[in-house]
């Protein structure tokens, strides 16, 4: 038996620089630097942690799209322990949204082959959180998502999801698509020994006719939804700010008393 | 008059408020037609007629609590053929959000998660998000096929207005795909006799300065004297101190209350990036150079084990 693991990373900007969006409204990637999603981390870390329990033969492909730099996020998922890596990478993917990303993903997973995707909950940037359902739409598999533990065994998946009023115990066949949480377990570190390794490991680039995708279904474009403005917030007019001395609590009472809090 | 479609949030027929903020925002868009499944779908009726919806089509079936998203994503696409709605409402929860992007693709709709305003535009509702951390605001707007949006809560407040309210059962088939992921087994979660953290209009967050777990009796004790929900900092969270479930920042849950009260938390980007968009925030900590206190309307420069009880004392004898 053999299973073949797809992990989906995106590579951000870093959210303790200074974020902003370029001209066209899209997410300015020129001036602050980009790593792999922290919340990506978590995918690979639990890819690698089912293939180490896997009595079969386990292949771990990392699968990113992005722009020419979200090599290094690739780089950083080989170097913690992943076999190979796909980029998909193509000037007409400029500005795409995520249903159109969805697209993207579902057709390079197809062609890369697969018995189980493995996604983080979300991006850092966007923070929709949607493209693990998207992706399960398109392949027609079942979504085994925001989990908290995951485990697979004898071609079936389990996880434990932890919803707003209820903790979930999900079953599901293979294929299917999974996201992990923060929770599911800390990412392992790179290695010397696995970033020297991830030099030698085989990294494929594809473009879109590579994946019988039209330009005319991605791009700014053609996106499914379109932002009118972005406008950076105001800042907040400086707060009273006191020092207590002994009777902090009840300055702030005053203050909530003020705001009709109390 | 258009229809607008809203997906309830429904514990047995209990509506979760969510869902009457999206009635009153769908009202500015055309006429709320209410969808509510599951057990206790017929329940939901009357509160929802008394915020404004139309209709209220429902279905009951067992497939809703025994298998994951995908059959709720069936019903909508039925409610959607039988209405042709302008529009689809759906609240922000992560299932929510998982619900809608499954819907929007059927439809060929874009989708928008997270928005935090909703507004009647020329070319379909206009949608305003909080984005980067709350550091920009964008206005966005579906523009292929039916707008599908999720709305966060607190982004309305609750106006009740009387409409029909008119029970219908919505047909239902169900894909190949609905009994694809089985639930087998649901623990609800235990009542802490608090309001939901991401509903709250108020909420009481401790963080590393918080110093331990049974030290976060003194953040639950305000909150409880305020009727507000308790949140924790990732901080205090993977210390052990308070659980995941409400943990407020970018990998935990995004909450934008009427007031934030920060007990012990410096105000990591991350951290800031679940909080920003709280309307009035309040800080406690000792040092005085944490960034929390750039956001903050108001700001106390000292130790939480003496401010934060005193608060609490004075919030009591304040309310009687």
């Amino acid at each position: 038996m053999s299973l073949r693991i797809v992990v989906t990373v995106k590579y951000v900007p870093d959210a303790t620089g200074d974020r902003h969006f370029a001209d066209d409204l899209t997410v300015d990637r020129d001036d602050v630097d980009g790593l792999l999603s922290e919340l990506d981390e978590y995918a690979v870390e639990q890819a690698l942690q089912i293939s180490e329990n896997s009595d079969d033969d386990v292949e771990i492909t990392v699968l990113t799209v992005g722009p020419e730099d979200a090599k290094d996020a690739l780089r950083k998922a080989l170097s913690m322990g992943a076999d190979k890596a796909i980029h998909v990478e193509d000037d007409d993917l400029h500005g795409t949204d995520a249903i159109g990303t969805s697209l993207v993903l579902a057709k390079a997973i197809e062609k890369a082959g697969y018995d189980l995707v493995v996604s983080g909950m979300a991006s850092t940037d966007g923070t929709m959180g949607v493209v693990p359902a998207l992706l399960a739409e398109r392949l027609g598999v079942p979504q085994v998502t925001l989990l908290s533990e995951v485990s697979v065994e004898g071609g079936t998946v389990k996880g434990r999801r932890d919803g707003d009023t209820a903790t979930e115990q999900l079953e599901a066949s293979l294929p299917a698509v999974v996201s992990v949480t923060d929770q599911s377990g800390e990412a392992r570190y790179p290695s010397f020994k696995g970033i020297m390794a991830a030099k030698k490991k085989p990294v494929e680039s594809w473009d879109l006719s590579d994946l019988d995708i039209d330009e005319d279904e991605v791009g700014l474009e053609n996106a499914w939804t379109a932002v009118d403005s972005a406008a950076e917030r105001p800042a907040r007019t400086a707060g009273t700010i006191v020092k207590d001395e002994g009777e902090g609590g009840k300055q702030l009472a005053e203050f909530l008393a003020g705001q009709k809090f109390i | 008059m258009a229809e607008v479609l809203v997906y309830v949030d429904h514990v047995d027929g209990a509506v979760r408020k969510p869902t009457l903020e999206l009635l009153t925002l769908a009202r500015r868009i055309g006429e709320p037609v209410a969808v509510a499944l599951g057990n206790g779908a017929a329940d939901t009726a009357a509160a929802l007629a008394e915020h404004g919806a139309v209709k209220v089509l429902t279905h009951e079936a067992a497939e809703y609590a025994d298998y994951l998203v995908v059959p709720k994503v069936d019903a909508l696409q039925a409610a959607v053929e039988a209405v042709s709605p302008a529009a689809v409402l759906v609240p922000s929860s992560a299932e929510g959000k998982e619900i809608a992007a499954r819907l929007a693709l059927r439809l060929g709709s874009g989708v928008i998660t997270d928005a935090v305003d909703l507004e009647a535009g020329d070319e379909g509702p206009v949608a305003t998000q909080s984005v980067f951390a709350a550091a920009f605001t964008t206005k966005s707007r579906v523009s292929k096929g039916t707008p599908v949006i999720t709305v966060k809560p607190n982004s309305a407040a609750v106006e009740p207005a009387a409409a029909a309210g008119a029970v219908e059962a919505l047909s239902v088939t169900f894909s190949a795909q609905a009994t694809g992921t089985k639930v087998t087994a649901r623990t609800p979660r235990e009542s802490t006799g608090r309001p939901e953290l991401t509903e709250a209009a108020i909420v009481v967050s401790g963080g590393r300065g918080v110093n331990g777990a049974e030290n976060f009796a003194i953040i639950e004790a305000l909150a409880d004297s305020l009727g507000a929900a308790v949140g924790a900092s990732r901080a205090a969270v993977d210390a052990g101190w308070y659980p995941h479930t409400n943990q407020v920042g970018q990998t935990g849950k995004s909450v934008s209350p009427q007031l934030y009260i920060a007990s012990g938390i410096s105000g990591a980007i991350q951290h800031r990036a679940g909080m920003q968009t709280s309307k009035t925030i309040v800080a406690i900590n000792k040092d005085a150079e944490a960034p929390i206190f750039d956001l903050v309307d108001y700001g106390v420069v000292g130790d939480l084990f003496d401010v934060v009880p005193q608060l609490t004392e004075e919030v009591k004898s304040r309310k009687g």
